[in-house]
């Protein structure tokens, strides 16, 4: 059996099979290489190769001045809008479930209706329409994390509505058997399990919330994109290079932040129950919007 | 309302080029999505490479910065021309941003739902013959779409709403004139805001029901 991931999908190949897919490598590598080729005479074509394009990205006062400012601000949008989606998931979620109609009905539509609404009509309604709504301009950070706020903590409220909902109605049944209150219910019982099974699909929403951080460069806020394009780029007029290295670090981050989901994914699984089989554990962790 | 009834051309122009950045790229995302997952799964180490590289690239960019790539990198600079008309251009280029992002989400998609494929399914292909392309062609895919229609359907949701940042190469969608209203219809900031805001729950809301009843029509039985 191969050890390749589905390798169920085809025979381990024959003698002819080896060779053919020798040839199909070769060929497969031919045409990357053409691609990349095409690619670097293009771009070399504009000079943008060139060492001077390249060399003030490793120069200290390049990132002193540039990137590492545009990543704090990155991170800074990224963690104030974490931090209050969560707040915002928590209390709209709990809203949501709860018994009384009038408090249940409002909550969902909330939720529903800023999933709805793309996250850039959000940060502009905040950014342009301030003035007139509250008297006073507000800053582009405040509407970026306005926006990440509403947005992904509506996502975050369904995240934590569907943990509650996934557990067996018995946790519930015997908390209130024992006399518990409401309240107690919730938060000695069902959220410290939910919160076990949420924390992968939460973690892949702080992923999607750090990209859409990105949209801040539309409205002039000092973060990565921005510093790189509007910072770098026009001091040097390397915007491919300067793009490149922003989207290296992003990659970087994201692909940390995904690798910790996937390891929580993998450590949260319930443990076995006495005499019975394993509980299944999360699906696999999705973000919940592709953005 | 009355800004909105005043510029209602402008309104639905908007949202016609919303729908339609979604219609082509939704078409587009769907056979690079598919091919790509079928590199992902392929017999050749390279092919695997290379999609999976693309994938993890593409998914952890920021959208904003795929379409800037497209708009500075692959327009300015590779010289990649759709047309002599720039807004038919930059339309052409919103999509080929908006597709290469896209289409790595499709093919997570894709390869989550060949994992709930049994395993005797592509057993009992290759027990009666099948190469490897029929294998995925005809046992394979048709199951593992079936499985995927709700996912499908919320990356095509996020797709319609990831529209409004074609905007960065000079796409005159729902955002940009949602901006413009706002500057001239000051006293009506909230109206305008709602106004494009339902227009995009009118867009997203079929979509998700549409979807949720297309995966109970196509469940598989198992």
């Amino acid at each position: 059996m191969s050890t390749a991931p589905f390798g169920n999908l085809y025979e381990a190949p024959g003698p002819r099979g080896v060779r053919r897919n020798r040839v199909l490598t070769v060929a497969v590598t031919v045409v990357m290489l053409a691609v990349a080729v095409l690619v670097y005479v293009r771009f070399d074509a504009n000079q943008q190769w060139s060492a001077e394009k390249w060399l003030p990205l490793l120069r200290p006062d390049v990132w002193v001045t540039f990137i590492l400012p545009g990543l704090f601000g990155t991170l800074k949008a990224a963690v104030a809008g974490i931090f209050l989606a969560t707040v915002f998931g928590f209390v709209f979620a709990a809203a949501r479930m709860s018994e009384h109609r009038w408090l249940r009905v409002p909550a969902a539509v909330v939720v529903e209706f800023f999933r709805a609404v793309p996250l850039l009509l959000l940060i502009f309604f905040a950014f342009f329409g301030s003035f007139v709504l509250i008297g006073t301009s507000i800053s582009a950070f405040t509407a970026v994390v306005f926006g990440l706020t509403l947005y992904n903590g509506s996502v975050i409220a369904e995240i934590v509505r569907a943990g509650v909902q996934s557990l067996p109605k018995g946790q519930a049944e015997a908390a209130y058997a024992m006399g518990m209150r409401k309240g107690q219910v919730m938060r000695l019982v069902l959220l410290p399990q939910a919160i076990r099974t949420m924390m992968p699909a939460i973690v892949s929403q702080c992923v999607v919330l750090l990209k859409d951080s990105a949209l801040g460069f539309i409205v002039g806020y000092d973060e990565l994109v921005d510093r790189g394009l509007n910072g770098i780029a026009a001091n040097f007029s390397n915007v491919i290079p300067a793009a490149i290295v922003i989207a290296a670090i992003f990659i970087a981050i994201n692909v940390t932040l995904d690798k910790l989901a996937h390891w929580l994914h993998d450590n949260s699984g319930r443990r076995v129950r006495p005499g019975g089989e394993a509980t299944p554990a999360t699906a696999e962790p999705q973000p919940v919007e592709a953005l | 309302m009355n800004a909105l009834i005043l510029e209602r051309d402008t309104v639905i122009l908007a949202f016609w080029m919303t729908v339609r950045l979604t219609a082509v790229s939704t078409v587009g995302s769907l056979v690079l999505g598919t091919l790509l997952t079928a590199m992902r799964v392929s017999p050749l180490p390279i092919l695997r490479t290379v999609a999976s590289g693309y994938v993890t690239v593409a998914r952890n960019t920021p959208l904003t910065l795929v379409l800037l790539f497209t708009g500075l990198g692959v327009g300015a600079n590779l010289g990649v021309e759709f047309s002599d008309d720039i807004s038919v251009n930059n339309f052409w280029l919103a999509i080929l941003g908006l597709t290469a992002y896209t289409s790595a989400f499709v093919c997570e998609a894709l390869r989550s739902g060949i994992n709930t494929v049994p395993v005797g399914q592509a057993e009992a292909a290759r027990s009666i013959g099948l190469s490897f392309q029929q294998t995925l062609r005809l046992i394979i895919l048709p199951q593992a779409f079936r499985a995927v229609v709700v996912p499908l359907g919320s990356i095509l949701i996020a797709l319609t709403k990831n529209t409004t940042i074609a905007l960065v190469v000079g796409v005159a969608e729902a955002s940009v004139r949602m901006r413009e209203m706002i500057e001239v219809y000051g006293d009506q900031v909230i109206q305008v805001f709602f106004g494009f805001a339902v227009g995009f729950v009118i867009l997203c809301l079929p979509t998700g029901l549409f979807f949720g009843w297309l995966s109970r029509r196509l469940a598989v039985v198992r």
